[in-house]
């Protein structure tokens, strides 16, 4: 193994890290619910009386946080996607299908679930690295993509 | 009153769980990838950002216990399940394979559709289509996280 120097960023990271953190909790304690994307996504796939706003108003937090981000901070984060049209719908139906299927994301898993040294998600956190870095390393090195 | 506070407090932790995927690196894509690419050149920074995260989580699921409902009212929704089931970890793999194709989780996708990237909103509606595909023939709504 060998280390990328040159893209690696401890202190942004270990810092927008602490932002997440703090908006889990954050969360939990004001609205008394996982901060999990994909379950306040999916909720909204069968919207019931009373529980749409709520879901509605924190997707747009996150979709204008870029906005505020180059507005506040002058923030422009760069974004490389190397997947092609193809890949990226593939990959989006089986991150859908998964989460759904797996009761939970990156965020509820893997922040939320840790954070509150939850058994089950610290199994669904494993499963998805694992097959993180399987995916990848045949892409990467036996497809050679 | 309150129902509109807690609707301003949804937006504004959605925009401080955007400025934390902005700042930690993880809205790119390129940055995921090369995290769960152990045999090439390794970025550990998704390290950093879990560690932040969860640090900060630690500490506010542990002062959850002194609280007895939401700050804006309603139980506590945190899950209770413990049993280790086979939708938990075949949903995980299938997640974590659709995360290492491209590199978006939800999240990142969505904070990425705000920035207008034509790539994440075409994810995104595979996602969608993903959670829906999941919820009308693998499970009758099921609570997520």
């Amino acid at each position: 193994m060998q280390i990328n120097w040159l893209e690696f960023t401890p202190d942004p990271s270990l810092l927008g890290g602490i932002l997440l953190g703090l908006a889990a909790a954050l969360y939990v304690h004001l609205h008394g619910r996982i901060l999990g994307i994909s379950g306040i996504i999916s909720g909204l796939l069968h919207p019931k009386v009373g529980d749409v706003i709520w879901r509605l108003a924190m997707v747009s937090g996150l979709l204008s946080s870029p906005f505020w981000a180059a507005w506040l901070f002058d923030m422009h984060p760069i974004q490389v996607i190397d997947a092609d049209w193809m890949a990226v719908i593939i990959a989006g139906v089986l991150v859908g299908f998964g989460s759904a299927y797996g009761s939970g994301c990156t965020s509820g898993h893997g922040i939320c679930g840790l954070s509150r040294l939850s058994p089950r998600s610290l199994v669904a956190t494993l499963s998805f690295m694992l097959t993180g870095f399987i995916t990848v390393f045949m892409i990467r090195h036996l497809i050679g993509i | 009153m309150r129902k509109h506070f807690n609707l301003i407090s949804q937006y504004l932790i959605g925009v401080l769980f955007g400025f934390g995927l902005l700042i930690s690196g993880m809205t790119n894509p390129q940055k995921i990838l090369n995290f769960l690419d152990l045999a090439g050149s390794w970025d550990p920074s998704l390290l950093f950002v879990m560690g932040g995260a969860v640090l900060i989580g630690l500490i506010g699921f542990y002062l959850l216990t002194q609280r007895i409902q939401a700050f804006f009212g309603g139980a506590l929704r945190v899950p209770t399940r413990r049993h280790i089931s086979k939708p938990l970890v075949i949903g995980s793999i299938i997640f974590g394979a659709g995360w290492g194709i491209a590199g978006f989780c939800p999240g990142p996708a969505i904070v990425s559709v705000g920035s207008g990237q034509a790539k994440a909103i075409v994810f995104v509606i595979a996602m969608l289509a993903g959670m829906w595909i999941c919820e009308h023939f693998f499970i009758a709504y099921q609570k997520t996280a």
